[in-house]
């Protein structure tokens, strides 16, 4: 065998294995964590971990419920802001725009993207904070921990999802075929009645994939929320109050959790619940995107 | 006017609206940072390390944040580009021959890229534990790698698909083997790609706090070795932020402009890389 064979044959099994890493480093996380989260799952009974609110680790009382609920609250509420903002911005760039905005607006949205997380919590601590504090709660006349809260946590949340919904959405309307658009116009329908009865009736799965990878996106972020939301172990009742969400859970407690029997067994099955949730949603929208793509092929 | 024409108007007014809130949010949390940041932001920050009692309010700069962050995300990014121009070379046709190997990693990196970065900090928060090793640069490196190789991969990966086919069969049918046209004809035609999927995992890396809190530690001095305890900037960020006095939390504002302009640097540099290397593709 010459030498340029055998660097080709080489080169190729090393990428093979490359490629095999990257396909089994999920079920090495998966197992990792699970390895670690089983203690406290044998020695507590799922549906107390689940859903007994009384998180009293020193007392060995495990109770996730306050932390899941915050999850929920903060990620619904991010959702809630950022679908239909995204979605008409999406729409807009895709249907109405011209080339010179789109191309002006893509670059921004991309920085949209990159900012990290820290600085969001930190704009977030300096405007969004101050203003629910000193404008939003003494006129609509609610208490709120120093504006702290899952307000807060979801505004600054809903931004952060901006960019993949805007980006997907508008993927998604672009594989909509030209001809539909043209039969709709070609029967007198206005843009927006060929947009509301055609493009988006025929785009419908692909837009709830992109809402359900930015919620998925918004359900494992940390460090922006955890410095918004107060971090009140303690389940919500309204958007006013202060939550406690799982990644804020792990983020806080690291260092504090090598003294207190189960308390890292207990942190761990926290971030196991949260690479769960994110699996199954990851897997759902990529099999809507993968179906679209291939029926535009 | 028309029903149905009002309903348009009143839907493209909405769609305008929703443009401007997005990228009213960009501005207002660039404007913010750099309004609260710039005015506090000295030279000491950039060139002293936390002296004692910096976090009291004594002297001192983020000297070890800054360099930590470089260690960190440079190391993490030259790992993770092993890795992911292999697997983004190996997903070419020619490798894997389109099958169901590519789906699955497609799939995989997809289900990566989702995964929270705080679980790849409890991840490799598990694995120091399993080996009994403290918080390091080379554990903060390693995590980094991880969290950023979905992205470099998915992103080099779109840009080699779009090499023409044509061009690669040039190369075959004068004799070349797989590496040498992967190497000589499409890494050529999709360097500029390849170069702003490197970039934007980049700053994914330098940007990313979750994943390095458990793994990578926090020091007021600037490491000196891969098993040292490690500073970055998200984390000065996060840690001036957490103290009570107002002097220290302002070096935490000034601190995100740092973090923020490397960012904006990064995502010029993009723009300018893939416009300045886009003349040497054949189309």
């Amino acid at each position: 065998m010459n030498i340029r064979r055998l660097k080709d044959n080489i080169s190729s099994r090393l990428m093979l294995a490359a490629t095999v890493f990257a396909c089994l480093l999920f079920f090495l996380m998966l197992i990792g964590l699970y390895s670690r989260a089983s203690p406290i799952l044998s020695a507590v009974p799922i549906t107390d971990l689940l859903f007994s609110s009384v998180w009293e680790p020193s007392d060995g009382k495990f109770g996730f419920l306050p932390f899941i609920m915050g999850t929920l609250w903060v990620t619904g509420l991010a959702t809630i802001i950022a679908v239909p903002i995204s979605l008409l911005s999406s729409i807009y760039l895709s249907e109405y725009a011209g080339e010179r905005l789109r191309n002006a607006v893509k670059p921004l949205i991309d920085l949209l993207a990159g900012i990290p997380s820290v600085v969001y919590g930190l704009w977030g601590v300096l405007a969004v904070v101050p203003f629910i504090k000193n404008y939003l709660a003494p006129v609509l006349g609610v208490e709120t921990i120093g504006g702290y809260g899952i307000l807060a946590g979801g505004i600054v949340l809903s931004i952060m999802v901006f960019p993949i919904i805007i980006s997907v959405t508008g993927e998604v309307l672009r594989s909509v075929s030209q001809d539909l658009r043209e039969v709709s116009l070609s029967l007198g329908s206005t843009k927006w009645q060929t947009i509301k009865h055609v493009v988006l009736r025929k785009a419908r799965p692909g837009i709830f994939a992109a809402i359900v990878l930015g919620f998925s996106r918004a359900f494992g972020e940390t460090m922006a929320v955890l410095m918004v939301v107060g971090n009140v172990p303690k389940v919500p009742s309204s958007v006013f109050d202060p939550a406690y969400p799982l990644p804020a859970l792990i983020a806080n407690t690291f260092g504090e959790m090598m003294s207190i029997p189960l308390y890292d067994s207990a942190i761990l099955l926290a971030a196991l619940m949260l690479l769960f949730v994110v699996l199954i949603f990851n897997i759902i929208a990529r099999m809507v995107l993968i179906k679209i793509e291939r029926s535009v092929i | 006017m028309e029903l149905r024409r009002i309903e348009e108007s009143i839907f493209k007014a909405l769609m305008i609206l929703s443009l401007v809130i997005v990228v009213g949010s960009l501005l207002a949390v660039i404007g913010i940072i750099l309004w609260k940041g710039l005015p506090v932001l000295d030279i000491d920050m950039l060139t002293k390390t936390a002296q004692g009692g910096y976090y009291l309010g004594k002297g001192g700069g983020i000297l070890n944040a800054i360099i930590g962050s470089l260690y960190l995300t440079f190391g993490g990014t030259v790992l993770a580009f092993f890795l992911s121009i292999g697997i983004a070379f190996y997903l070419q046709k020619e490798y894997s021959g389109g099958t169901r190997l590519s789906n699955i990693t497609r799939l995989s990196l997809d289900i990566l890229w989702g995964t929270p970065s705080i679980v790849y900090g409890a991840f490799g928060f598990t694995v120091l534990m399993y080996f009994h090793m403290r918080a390091s640069l080379l554990a903060g490196i390693i995590v980094l790698a991880l969290l950023e190789l979905p992205i470099m991969t998915r992103a080099m990966e779109e840009v080699i698909k779009t090499v023409p086919i044509e061009l690669k069969e040039v190369s075959y049918s004068l004799g070349a083997t797989r590496l040498e046209t992967t190497l000589r004809v499409v890494s050529k035609q999709a360097l500029p790609g390849l170069m702003t999927g490197v970039l934007i995992a980049f700053g994914r890396g330098i940007g990313d706090a979750a994943s390095i809190l458990f793994t990578a530690g926090y020091t007021d001095r600037i490491p000196t070795s891969l098993f040292d305890a490690t500073a970055s900037l998200p984390l000065a960020i996060f840690f001036q932020l957490g103290t009570p006095l107002p002097q220290v939390q302002q070096k935490a504002y000034a601190s995100a402009v740092i973090l923020l302009l490397v960012i904006l640097a990064i995502s010029i540099t993009t723009r300018i890389l893939s416009k300045k290397y886009t003349k040497y593709i054949i189309k």
